[in-house]
């Protein structure tokens, strides 16, 4: 049926998201809490997010710039926090960069901090492109049954 | 501003990441609760009605002010920036017209030691982050449990031994208080 095709698209879009690797359960979570009165939670925290980490994004680069003086305790604050969010946003991949990079901090290894966060910085971006892509194919499908659980 | 007899639970939520706080906002409306948020435990100390003595920290004061502020439970990030949540439990069971509300810590990191200070200094529940649905469907029994001691000690006989300890010039057993 022509209706379905489009809801089709879009649960095969996340299907593929989690079999990626990129998000976890806690995407799902989210998609639960939208209701009729909220139907587009979790592009509204997902873009929240985007735009709240950025600065923290900047504020990490900003230290790693130290080069030879990183400031693990601090670098390690600043990722605590980074982690929390995409964590709570379920990005799968970007958390686990994150935990990569607080285990180089714990261990004072600049070079491993220095590659992590190259690393990080493109699975971020990567997803945020991926998301976006997901959320206008979700919004032209229209209103759908949530949290279709992926296989 | 009257309240009926299934009027809702308010919930105060503390948390100085924005994310999480739109999370947990959204879980807490979700589950029916009326919510505030704040991204601090000083915010959430001067929410319900704590000054800042300069001698003593924080405490509530004697003299009654025009606000009125009825919160039912609060649940807080343990990490914050200044004053984590744990120190801020503490400011809540240390002050006597707060100290039977309700409080739930919130933590990404899963480290049993914190877990057990959390609980024996008075937390009622440690949730680790991201916090579930199901982990908010926890807390109604605290709430309603709170809600029924409440309404027991308005009752001219009692026999709850708390009500011993206190010596509030007010009636703390509402948790409206007039700052």
């Amino acid at each position: 049926m022509e209706r379905s095709q489009p809801r089709r698209q879009v649960a095969a879009m996340k299907q593929s998201l989690f079999d990626q690797g990129l998000l976890d359960e806690q995407f799902i979570q989210l998609e639960e809490l939208s209701d009729d009165a909220n139907p587009n939670f979790v592009e509204e925290i997902v873009t929240l997010y985007y735009r709240d980490s950025s600065r923290l994004i900047s504020s990490i680069e900003q230290a790693l710039k130290e080069r030879h003086t990183l400031d693990f305790n601090k670098l390690d604050t600043l990722m605590h926090q980074f982690k929390g969010s995409s964590s709570s946003i379920g990005a799968k991949k970007v958390k686990a960069e994150c935990t990569l990079f607080r285990e180089y901090c714990r261990t004072g290894n600049a070079e491993g901090c220095m590659k992590t966060f190259q690393q990080l910085k493109k699975e971020y971006a990567s997803l945020r492109k991926k998301l976006e892509a997901y959320f206008q194919l979700a919004r032209q499908a229209g209103p759908m049954e949530t949290a279709c659980r992926p296989k | 501003m009257g309240m009926s007899a299934a009027a809702q639970f308010h919930v105060l939520a503390v948390d100085d990441s924005l994310i999480d706080r739109m999370l947990i906002e959204r879980l807490l409306k979700t589950s029916s609760f009326h919510v505030t948020t704040v991204d601090s435990a000083i915010k959430a100390l001067q929410y319900l009605g704590m000054v800042e003595d300069k001698l003593k920290g924080y405490e509530t004061p004697e003299i009654h002010q025009n606000a009125e502020v009825n919160v039912n439970l609060i649940i807080t990030d343990y990490c914050m920036p200044e004053m984590t949540g744990h120190d801020l439990l503490r400011k809540i069971k240390e002050s006597n017209s707060l100290k039977d509300i309700p409080v739930v810590i919130m933590s990404s990191e899963n480290v049993p030691s914190r877990i057990n200070r959390c609980l024996e200094d008075g937390a009622e529940e440690f949730f680790l982050k991201p916090v579930q649905q199901s982990d908010v469907n926890k807390l109604k029994p605290h709430l309603l449990k709170s809600r029924s001691k409440e309404e027991e000690e308005t009752q001219p006989i009692n026999n709850n031994k708390r009500k011993q300890e206190s010596s509030a010039p007010f009636n703390k057993n509402s948790y409206k208080i007039k700052i």
